[in-house]
């Protein structure tokens, strides 16, 4: 296939999850102000969803202040933010309309469909409740999105293209959300089991629809070691890095065996793979969960450039 | 202005054959069926993403053109006709081309004036002498017709470059199919949607020698923000080939590839939807980023077949136009099957001053123009127009022709207060290849959407409608 078409396959799925992980950081906030004020402290949720977002630099260069209306405003709305909700879904149609003839009809209708409904969101909500609505909505259309691709696509180079680049994004965007709370929570000294640290590390299971597997999991309150556990490591937890990894060396397989020629990325992902089996618990928090996780979005962001330039220029 | 024909009541009111059950089925149905189906038909288009783009409006990147959910009918023997008119006129118009190009048959005997073709800016000197893939020229060509009466079509204009409309001929009838069954049932209607297959055999035939048997074929749109866009890359999932960009193609040695995610893919024909002056910044506008650098010497070197070839413009010039039926004569030594309007070339002298006499009445027209812009329209112009139009026409004569004012013929069309005659016009599309011509039955009927109005181009607000051939 033409590598334009596979690049724009690509960009498509990262930017449809890309647009639902804002909605679920959004969301986690909302949830995360509910706290009465003398619990929460001098905490500020919606600074911490800016950082989660990874575009705390861009922010700052429009705004002074992180508050609920900043925050909502440039992570769901804003056309001056290229990764807002907003364009992303715009930038995901652009992407889904040059490559028309690489989707199918029910992707097409996903994507076209929630960008005719964007426009009846306009420039805001006016309502906290509309607001909600909004944010669920935005999940539904990846889900939306996502599920057509997995039912409709022929599995070809195409859907393997396409599915590479949602697991990329999705491996990106659960470690920042660990990161980003390991930095909010960890230094508190004397929080740690308290009712402010439970409901941190509840909403970050949350933003990732993870709770209750949580519990089904492991059976007991919330550690934090265990969220972490459960987001970087386990496999059968769908979002979490063991598990995106899982998926992207699958992919990459498919496409290497399917021309027949096997590359950079092949090894590259197969070696983060690895490193992810041999990792325990203990080891990582020892030798500090912020370095491990950093070294780790530098690797999934080396692994996109070589996907990048083996396939998609 | 004369009273325009209608294709459904005729010249005397009495319903005429090939639109007597469509007028039954009318009289029977509720009055809300065709306003209740006409929404269904938009919220399908919309859906689809069937849109095109007018340049110069920026509110409107994304429009859907007005659909009309009446057919236009047309009886077998009628369709004979006009296809046979139509290979013979396509034919001439190659052979014209490749003359042009070649030895200059038809200018060396006056045919044509030379000066009309070699100071056209479409004529393209890098040509001459150039050998094209079995001597075609004008693969896909979309002839523009006119009706005035029940016998009567005339050739309005030939379209020899990109022409562009067969999606909405092919979607029309999809959605028609899907709206309107029972209507279907009670006529034998001639497919379409074999097109795609068509042209893609059309496409296969004129590859170089050279190609390997089963030749790869690609479809190369300036992009997205093309007004046609969405044709482009509906016929390329139809005919299950590639959609080039320019930034996709790559030439090495005289040899076209594309970029694919396996490397370079070798690219034997190229069914080109851009103008000729942005396929190669080397050989034409060095400003183009659309284009490939070196295509033209892979196409000059034979290895690459382009449809429509370069510099077919020649052939489809609105002054070229009045010249037609000589050329038809010339090359085929027959009579034109397809009348043409009667035309003025405002470029001689007495045809010039006819037409300054009588502008109130004559449709005048840009001999470069397209899309419907550039032109009077003598009696639904107001007097400061015409007044500016005639100092515009005297400084550059050999600019314009000048038509009489057509009486379109019109057919029955749904509009706020119900069913309402409106002008239409057709264009039929015409392939090409190496082994035969082939025409699809029908083509594009566009419909001017306001009372009166003449003009049934998209970009002014122009609809269209499903056109239906019957079998014989």
């Amino acid at each position: 296939m033409l590598s334009r078409t596979a690049d724009n396959l690509y960009s498509l799925a990262r930017y449809v999850e890309r647009a639902e992980y804002l909605a679920r950081i959004l969301e986690a906030t909302q949830r995360l102000t509910a706290v009465p004020l003398d619990t929460a402290g001098e905490s500020n949720e919606w600074e911490s969803a800016v950082a989660t977002a990874g575009c705390a630099h861009a922010f700052y260069a429009v705004y002074d202040e992180a508050n609920e209306e900043n925050v909502t405003d440039f992570l769901a709305f804003s056309t001056d933010n290229p990764s807002s909700i907003r364009s992303c879904f715009e930038v995901a149609r652009t992407n889904a309309r040059a490559v028309r003839t690489a989707l199918t009809m029910e992707m097409w209708d996903a994507i076209n469909g929630t960008w005719l409904e964007l426009k009846r969101y306009g420039n805001g909500p006016t309502s906290r409740e509309e607001f909600s609505r909004y944010l669920r909505w935005v999940q539904e259309s990846s889900l939306r999105f996502d599920g057509s691709a997995y039912r409709t696509m022929l599995r070809n180079d195409a859907y393997w293209f396409t599915r590479l680049g949602i697991y990329l994004e999705r491996a990106d965007n659960t470690a920042r959300i660990l990161d980003v709370k390991y930095h909010l929570l960890l230094p508190a000294q004397e929080h740690v089991g308290g009712p402010l640290d439970y409901f941190q590390w509840a909403a970050i299971l949350r933003s990732v629809s993870a709770l209750t597997s949580y519990h089904w999991v492991y059976r007991e309150s919330l550690k934090p070691w265990l969220v972490a556990d459960l987001l970087i490591l386990k496999e059968e937890m769908p979002r979490s890095l063991a598990s995106c990894y899982e998926n992207i060396v699958r992919y990459l397989d498919d496409i290497g065996s399917a021309y027949g020629r096997q590359g950079p990325s092949q090894r590259l992902a197969r070696g983060i793979r690895t490193r992810l089996q041999n990792s325990r618990m203990d080891g990582i928090f020892q030798n500090g969960l912020h370095e491990f996780i950093q070294e780790f979005i530098a690797d999934n962001n080396r692994i996109g450039q070589t996907i990048t330039q083996q396939y998609l220029t | 202005m004369p009273v325009a024909f209608d294709e459904m009541n005729g010249a005397d009111g009495a319903v005429r054959p090939a639109y007597s059950q469509l007028s039954a089925w009318l009289s029977e149905i509720r009055p809300d069926v065709l306003d209740y189906r006409r929404r269904e038909a938009e919220l399908v288009f919309r859906r689809i993403g069937i849109t095109f783009a007018v340049y110069g409006e920026a509110d409107a990147q994304e429009r859907l053109i007005p659909f009309d959910v009446i057919p236009r009918i047309l009886a077998a023997s009628e369709w004979a006709t006009l296809a046979r008119g139509l290979e013979q006129r396509v034919k001439a118009l190659n052979l014209y081309i490749r003359d042009v190009y070649g030895r200059r048959e038809c200018l060396r005997a006056g045919i044509v004036p030379e000066d009309l073709v070699f100071q056209n800016p479409v004529f393209r000197p890098e040509m001459n002498g150039q050998k094209v893939p079995h001597n075609i020229y004008v693969h896909v060509a979309g002839v523009d017709i006119v009706r005035v009466d029940a016998d009567t079509f005339y050739v309005l204009e030939d379209n020899a470059r990109t022409p562009s409309g067969v999606s909405y001929m092919l979607e029309n009838r999809e959605i028609m199919i899907r709206l309107f069954p029972e209507l279907f049932s009670r006529h034998r209607v001639t497919p379409v949607e074999n097109y795609p297959d068509e042209l893609l055999a059309t496409l296969q035939s004129v590859a170089p020698n050279t190609a390997p048997g089963e030749p790869t074929v690609v479809l190369m749109t300036p992009g997205v923000y093309n007004s046609a866009y969405y044709e482009h890359s509906f016929l390329a999932d139809k005919m299950g080939i590639e959609l080039v960009e320019g930034r996709d193609l790559v030439v090495k040695n005289e040899i076209v590839y594309m970029r694919t995610t396996q490397g370079p893919k070798r690219v034997d024909v190229i069914y080109r939807r851009i103008d000729d002056d942005f396929i190669d910044p080397l050989a034409f506008r060095p400003d183009s980023a659309l284009g490939v650098p070196g295509l033209m010497s892979a196409y000059q070197a034979g290895n690459v077949t382009l449809a429509n070839a370069v510099g077919t413009g020649i052939a489809d010039d609105k002054a070229v136009y009045s010249y037609m039926p000589d050329i038809v004569k010339f090359f085929l030594g027959e009579e034109p099957i397809l009348k043409n309007v009667p035309t003025w070339r405002c470029r001689e002298e007495d045809h010039l001053a006819y037409v300054l006499d009588h502008l109130e009445q004559l449709v005048v027209k840009e001999v470069h123009g397209s899309g419907g812009y550039g032109m009077l329209i003598g009696p639904a112009a107001d007097k400061a127009t015409i007044a500016a139009f005639r100092s515009k026409l005297k400084s550059s004569p050999k600019n314009f022709i000048a038509q009489p004012t057509l009486a379109l013929s019109t057919c029955p069309t749904c509009v706020d207060s119900g069913l309402a005659p409106r002008h239409v016009d057709l264009r039929p599309f015409v392939l090409t290849g190496r082994d035969r011509v082939r025409i699809v039955p029908g083509g594009l009927t566009r419909v001017a959407m306001k009372a009166g109005s003449l003009v049934v181009n998209s970009s002014q607000g122009g609809g269209t409608k499903d056109t239906w051939v019957l079998a014989g």
